[in-house]
């Protein structure tokens, strides 16, 4: 084929190569990296993250999770982390349990730089992981003031 | 009193299940402020609570900038046998630091 055609072709060709793909939200690459990709299921009270939805001060916001388990040898929670969607890092705190901890509830403060869905992931020890996110509304940010 | 404090029951039965609840005091500086120049002040925070019941552990929690100053976390332990509980802070800049607490288990 002749040289024009060949390059009109490709240029065509070359606006139907796949654009670059999007960038994966950072909440999703920090769950994922916590999951090591295993898949998340939700629902079914299989974990319960408890946050106020109006915050009036989001630099020590409390938060509980608690993870219904019998806490045995054969079967109980492994690590609960909790996430901040938007905030400048997701991560937020990462808890390693054990049957010696009776019960799969544990408590922090978070600060909250913006309104924002708060996320609580549990590996149990059978390798599955379960999550709860509560949307919250932050009047006061952290993060940003001196 | 040092720069924890722990609560924990300081008698339990065996088996009993104890809430411990920790703090220690720390800034928690996350990286993100400004300082009046403008210049980012450096990230200095705890990075690893741990608690041991006697010699075994049974808690720990690594923590992000994300976690409010003067951590504060609670957790849940099954009272085994009269022990010393320690809970340990570590974190940047060579922060360390740990309190005990000894319980009696009847």
């Amino acid at each position: 084929m002749n040289p024009r055609r060949a390059l009109l072709v490709a240029g065509v060709g070359s606006l139907l190569i796949r654009p670059a793909r999007a960038t994966v939200p950072a909440l999703q690459q920090a769950v994922a990296a916590f999951t090591g990709g295993v898949p998340v299921g939700s629902g079914g009270q299989r974990v319960l993250l408890q946050i106020e939805p109006l915050v009036d001060n989001g630099n020590a916001v409390p938060v509980m999770v608690t993870v219904p388990s019998p806490m045995t040898a054969a079967d109980h929670v492994r690590r609960i982390a909790v996430f901040a969607e938007h905030n400048p890092q997701p991560e937020v705190i990462v808890f390693e349990l054990g049957p010696h901890n009776g019960r799969a509830q544990v408590g922090t403060r978070l600060r909250l730089a913006t309104s924002q869905q708060v996320l609580a992931v549990a590996q149990f020890s059978d390798g599955t992981f379960w999550q709860h996110a509560l949307d919250v509304v932050v009047t006061l940010a952290a993060c940003i003031e001196i | 009193m040092g720069k924890g404090i722990v609560h924990l029951l300081r008698q339990a039965r065996r088996g009993q299940l104890l809430e411990v609840r920790a703090t220690t005091l720390h800034p928690m500086e996350t990286g993100q402020r400004l300082d009046s120049l403008g210049r980012p002040l450096a990230r200095d925070i705890v990075r690893r609570i741990e608690c041991r019941w006697g010699n075994d552990l049974v808690f720990a929690a690594d923590l992000f900038p994300a976690v409010a100053a003067n951590p504060y976390v609670s957790f849940f332990v099954v009272a085994t046998t009269s022990a010393v509980v320690t809970v340990r802070w570590r974190g940047d800049n060579g922060f360390e630091h740990q309190e005990a607490v000894s319980v009696e288990v009847l």
